[in-house]
């Protein structure tokens, strides 16, 4: 639909003007993985920058939920522990991978970083891949 | 006082950020996962997330790369690493199966436990054990990432 794609548009300006935000102030990515992660591990002194930006993303979603809970519409009808799996892999493997969609999808490419433009070609057909084979085998339904 | 406002960026750019997320369709796991399903009735519309956001982004970046620091740090935080590790490719890969499998990456996760339904936070807390397990393993390996 004609209208998903201006939404999606709009939505991705108003990520890339908040990224250029914490990169301009203080002169961070905005790699959600790398912050939570930190957030967690205490791997530099100072952490509460970490966990208002973890706050701020709540309260954004609290407001979406206001505006109109279905924003969060579309939950998949795969069963529960594909979630756990799921929510597994992606910590452990953003942390490995050094990044996730954010840090690496959308400001390691802005920069142009080979890294981060490999990570994310990466995780693209990983994910198209893994669509496949589990809609395939019957996993996946939504 | 430079703590404080730069924890109040940090906010404002997490409350925007969620607000382009949800605008865009990246909380609805079912867009996500249509978006990957190439194979099957794809939908291409959240291409247009990443056309978006690295259209501006990369335009402030290289606009401010040439200042020698950002407003409120004495100096830049940005990754300068540049070899590509098998660590880089395995995690990226692992993380890729995830995302397809649930159709959550780490931000709209967390935005979406604003939901107050169960599986974001299932899924969420699923993510941080699974990001303590990869600290645990790493103190061993030493992975050069």
């Amino acid at each position: 639909m004609p209208m998903d794609w201006i939404y999606a548009l709009v939505g991705g300006v108003l990520i890339g003007v908040s990224v250029s935000i914490m990169l301009i102030w203080n002169g961070r990515v905005t790699g959600i993985s790398g912050i939570i992660n930190g957030a967690l591990a205490n791997l530099e002194g100072d952490r509460s920058w970490r966990f208002a930006f973890i706050g701020g993303l709540v309260l954004g979603g609290l407001t979406l939920n206001l505006i109109n809970p279905s924003f969060f519409a579309g939950g998949l009808n795969s069963p529960d522990w594909t979630v756990v799996v799921a929510g597994l892999l992606v910590g452990f493997g953003t942390i490995m991978g050094s990044g996730c969609t954010s840090g690496h999808g959308v400001c390691g490419i802005s920069r142009f970083s080979t890294r981060s433009l490999m990570a994310t070609v990466t995780f693209m057909l990983a994910g198209i891949l893994a669509v496949y084979l589990f809609r395939t085998m019957g996993v996946l339904s939504w | 006082m430079v703590k404080v406002k730069t924890s109040v960026v940090s906010l404002i750019v997490g409350f925007l950020f969620a607000l382009g997320l949800g605008l865009s369709g990246m909380t609805q796991p079912a867009k996500v996962v249509g978006f990957l399903d190439l194979f099957g009735n794809w939908d291409p519309s959240l291409m247009f997330v990443m056309i978006g956001a690295i259209g501006v982004h990369a335009v402030t970046y290289w606009m401010t790369r040439h200042r020698t620091s950002p407003l409120l740090a004495e100096k830049w935080h940005v990754p300068t690493k540049r070899d590509l590790t098998p660590a880089l490719m395995i995690g990226a890969l692992m993380f890729g199966v995830g995302w397809g499998l649930a159709g959550y990456c780490p931000g709209p996760a967390v935005t979406s436990l604003a939901s107050f339904e169960a599986r974001p936070a299932i899924f969420v807390v699923s993510m941080l054990v699974g990001m303590f397990l990869f600290r645990m393993l790493d103190k061993k390996l030493q992975l050069n990432r």
